[in-house]
C-alpha cells in the first residue's frame, strides 16, 4: 500500500548521491522517486535536471516515455491486470471487464483507494490470467479468486482506521 | 536424527499461486508438532503447471507434492509427508514426473535443486568451474569453442554468438561492455525470469566468461520492471558474487577484473530491442537506434558492446565446462544445442521444457503440453512473442527449428509457446497486435508509429464490414509498408501475426464474429 507523501528535495538528493551523480543512472533515480513519493513530481523533474546536469527537457523526456513513470499520485492501491496473448488466452479479457464493473472504472483511472492498469506480461504466463497487485504477482486470477484480493485491500484499509 | 529437509520454491510463478502462505503454513506446522526440520526455498523446476509444488528429500532422494494450497498443510504432516507418506497430493519422486524426466537440461540443470542464493550448493554442481577453465584460456580458444557449438542467440533473432563474440573480441577499444538483455516483455515467454530467480549464478558466471573472452571488464543487466521478485534475488546474487571474490577486482586472484550493474527497466517492450536497450541502459529515452554501426562496434556508451540474451549467456558455462561437441550433438541442421520453451496460454501443463531443437510443436504442446487447459480444440499457436506468426493446429508437425520457421514466416523467437483453443476469435488477435504496436511503438520511424495505428482502424472497418475487399487489400499493403520500411523489428515483424490470421483463420474477419478472444 502506498500513502502519497509530501515532496523532499532531500530524498531526491540522496538518491543521485546514491548512483554517485551519473546521468545515465537517471532511470534507476526515477524508480527510488516513484517508490518514495508514489509518483514524479513537477519539482523532481526541475531538481534532477538540475542535480544531473541534464536538460529539463531530457528529464521530462524519459518521465514521459515509460510507463513506470507517472505524473499523478495514484491511488493507495495500484491493480494491474495483463493485457498480452497468453492471459488472453485464459481469460483476461472478460476479467479485465469484471473489473472495471466491480471497481466502477476504466484503466487507467484512479476510483477511491484503487488505480486500474493494464501491463504487457507479468512472466506469469504458464499461470494465466495474471494480475499484479502492489508489486506482488497472483496467478491463475479468476473473477472470485480477483474478488477475494480486492476485498483484502479493502479488509486492509478498514484495519487501519482502528 | 537428522532434520527433514523440505523445499518450497521462491520464484514468481510458484509465489503468485500462494508457495509463501503454503512455506509459512509448513514452518507453524512443523513447530506446532515439534518435527524439526529445515526449510528452503528452492529455485523452481519449471513445471508451473504443478506449483507449489513441495518436495521432502527422504533417504537422499527428493518427494513431490503438487498443487499444495496453504490448508493442505496440516493434512500432509497427519500423513507423514516428511517421511514421504502417502497423501492426494503426492506425486511420488521429482525426477521421475515424466514432464521433468524427459526433458534434456542443458542450461536449466540447476535449476529447482537447490536455495539459487547458496554458494555453497553452486559451488558443489559445477558452479563456477567453467569461469576457471575459461580463465587459462585464451579469448580466441573461448570464441572458438562457443563457435563449434553453434549457439545462437536465444533472445529471438538466433545470430551466431559466436561471430557476435569474435567481433568484440577483435574490436580495439579502452573499454568495452556485456550488455544482457533480461526486458523478457515477449508474452508466453518467462524463461529469463525462471533462469534469473532459480540459478543467478549461472548467468553471473556466464557473462564473466563473456567478459573475459572479449576484453570487456564490466557488464550491465537490463530487467524488466514487471519481474520485481527477479529483481531482488538477482541483486542478492551479486552481492553474494562480490563478496565472495567472484565479481570485481582481481576475481579469485587472477588479476581478471568484471562486475556487473543491475538496471531497471520502466514498462517499455520495445526497450528489449537491442539498440532501445542500450539507450536506455544510458538513461535515456528507450529510442531505438539506426544500424549500422553495430552494437559490436559502436554499443553502450559508443564502446564494443556484447549484447545477448540471459538464455544465451546462462547456456555458456556448460559449454565451455563440458565441451562445444557435446552442445551441438543436441539439436538439428542449423540449430544446435537446446531451448528452453515455454509452454503458456491455454494449456493444461504449462511451463518451462528445456529440449534439443527438432522436437515438434505437437510433442511439446500435446506431449508435455497435455493440450488445452479448458479441454477444446486447439484452434491456433503463437510461437515467438506479440510479433510471431499464428500457426494454425493442422501444422503442428513442424520441427523446432530456426530456419523450418523461417520458411513458413513464423519464428522460434525466445521459445515462448502460446496456445489459443478453438473458443479464440483470431481477427482479434490480429487487432490486438497493430494495438500493442501502436501502443509501444518508440516513434522513430513512421510505418511503426502510423501505421499501427491506421492498422487497428483498418481491422475495425474490416470487421464492421465497411467496403470489405478494399480495406483486405488495404490491410495488406499497409503490413507490406510497415514490413519493407520499419527500422526494428517491433514494426517489421507486427504485420507477421496479422498476416497469418489473414492467411489461415480468414473466416474470423466475418462482420460481427468478432467475439471475446
Amino acid at each position: 500500500m502506498r500513502i502519497a507523501l509530501d515532496y523532499e528535495p532531500g530524498v531526491t538528493s540522496a538518491l543521485v548521491a546514491r548512483h554517485g551523480g551519473r546521468p545515465e543512472m537517471l532511470i534507476q533515480i526515477l524508480h527510488g522517486v516513484i517508490e518514495h513519493f508514489s509518483f514524479v513530481p513537477e519539482a523532481a523533474i526541475r531538481q534532477l535536471a538540475e542535480e544531473l546536469n541534464l536538460s529539463r527537457a531530457d528529464v521530462h523526456g524519459v518521465v514521459s516515455y515509460y510507463d513506470d513513470f507517472r505524473t499523478e499520485a495514484p491511488g493507495k492501491h495500484i491493480v494491474k491486470i495483463c493485457q498480452a496473448e497468453a492471459c488472453q488466452a485464459m481469460g483476461s479479457r472478460a476479467l479485465t471487464q469484471h473489473a472495471k464493473e466491480t471497481l466502477g472504472i476504466d484503466l487507467h483511472e484512479t476510483g477511491g483507494d484503487i488505480t486500474l492498469d493494464p501491463v504487457y506480461c507479468l512472466g506469469n504466463c504458464a499461470c494465466s490470467p495474471a494480475v499484479m497487485i502492489d508489486g506482488r504477482t497472483y496467478g491463475r486470477v479468476s473473477e472470485e479468486k480477483f474478488d477475494e484480493l480486492i476485498g483484502a485491500l479493502n479488509d486492509t484499509a478498514a484495519g487501519n482506521l482502528d | 536424527m537428522a532434520r527433514s529437509k523440505v523445499y518450497v520454491p521462491r520464484e514468481t510463478s510458484a509465489v503468485s499461486v500462494g508457495a509463501d502462505d503454503v512455506a509459512i503454513s509448513i514452518a507453524r506446522c512443523s513447530k506446532k508438532s515439534g518435527e524439526d526440520i529445515e526449510l528452503i526455498r528452492n529455485g523452481s523446476w519449471g513445471a508451473s503447471w504443478l506449483e507449489p509444488l513441495v518436495e521432502v528429500e527422504v533417504d537422499g532422494q527428493r518427494i513431490a507434492y503438487g498443487n499444495v494450497a496453504p490448508a493442505d498443510v496440516r493434512g500432509l504432516f497427519e500423513q507423514g509427508f516428511l517421511a514421504g507418506g502417502d497423501h492426494a497430493k503426492r506425486l511420488g519422486p521429482t525426477r521421475e514426473i515424466p514432464y521433468l524426466s524427459k526433458q534434456q537440461r542443458w542450461t536449466f540443470f540447476r535449476a529447482g535443486l537447490n536455495n539459487p542464493l547458496s554458494l555453497q550448493d553452486f559451488l558443489a554442481t559445477s558452479g563456477f568451474k567453467a569461469l576457471e577453465k575459461a580463465l587459462t584460456m585464451s579469448g580466441e580458444e573461448i570464441v572458438d569453442t562457443i563457435a563449434a557449438s553453434g549457439l545462437r542467440g536465444r533472445g529471438g533473432a538466433g545470430f551466431p554468438t559466436g561471430i557476435k563474440w569474435r567481433a568484440v573480441l577483435e574490436a580495439q577499444a579502452e573499454q568495452k561492455y556485456i550488455a544482457c538483455n533480461a526486458d523478457e516483455g515477449d508474452s508466453g515467454t518467462f524463461s529469463d525470469r525462471m533462469l534469473m530467480e532459480s540459478d543467478p549464478l549461472c548467468l553471473i558466471e556466464g557473462m564473466a566468461i563473456a567478459g573475459f573472452a572479449t576484453g570487456a571488464s564490466k557488464g550491465y543487466v537490463y530487467l524488466r520492471s514487471e519481474y520485481p521478485l527477479t529483481y531482488r534475488i538477482f541483486g542478492k546474487a551479486l552481492e553474494l558474487a562480490r563478496d565472495n571474490g567472484w565479481l570485481g577486482k582481481n576475481i579469485q586472484g587472477t588479476g581478471f577484473d568484471f562486475d556487473i550493474e543491475l538496471h531497471l527497466g520502466a514498462g517499455s517492450y520495445v526497450c528489449g530491442e537491442e539498440t532501445a536497450m542500450l539507450e536506455s541502459l544510458e538513461g535515456k529515452r528507450g529510442i531505438v537506434r539506426s544500424k549500422p554501426p553495430l552494437p559490436v562496434h559502436a554499443g553502450l556508451f559508443g564502446k564494443p558492446t556484447v549484447v545477448n540474451n540471459v538464455i544465451t549467456l546462462a547456456s555458456v558455462p556448460n559449454i565451455i565446462r563440458l565441451g562445444a561437441e557435446r552442445y551441438a550433438s543436441y539439436g538439428v541442421n542449423r540449430s544446435k544445442g537446446t531451448l528452453a520453451f515455454q509452454l503458456a496460454g491455454n494449456i493444461k501443463r504449462g511451463g518451462l521444457v528445456e529440449a534439443a531443437f527438432g522436437v515438434t510443436l505437437r510433442e511439446l504442446i500435446e506431449g508435455f503440453g497435455g493440450g488445452t487447459a479448458s479441454g477444446r480444440p486447439v484452434k491456433a499457436v503463437q510461437v515467438g512473442g506479440p510479433l510471431g506468426a499464428y500457426i494454425p493446429a493442422e501444422q503442428l508437425e513442424i520441427p523446432l527449428d530456426y530456419e523450418a520457421f523461417a520458411e513458413i514466416g513464423a519464428m522460434i523467437g525466445h521459445g515462448g509457446i502460446v496456445v489459443f483453443d478453438e473458443l479464440s476469435n483470431m481477427a482479434q488477435m490480429a487487432r490486438f497486435a497493430m494495438e500493442f504496436c501502436a501502443i509501444e511503438s518508440c516513434g522513430k520511424c513512421t510505418p511503426c508509429r502510423i501505421g499501427s495505428t491506421r492498422g487497428v482502424e483498418v481491422i475495425d472497418r474490416i470487421l464492421a464490414g465497411e467496403e470489405k475487399e478494399n480495406n483486405y487489400d488495404l490491410l495488406v499493403e499497409l503490413c507490406d509498408t510497415m514490413e519493407g520500411a520499419s527500422l526494428c523489428a517491433m514494426g517489421g515483424m507486427t504485420p507477421f501475426p496479422v498476416r497469418s490470421v489473414l492467411k489461415y483463420f480468414a473466416e474470423d474477419f466475418a462482420p460481427h464474429k468478432g467475439g471475446d478472444a
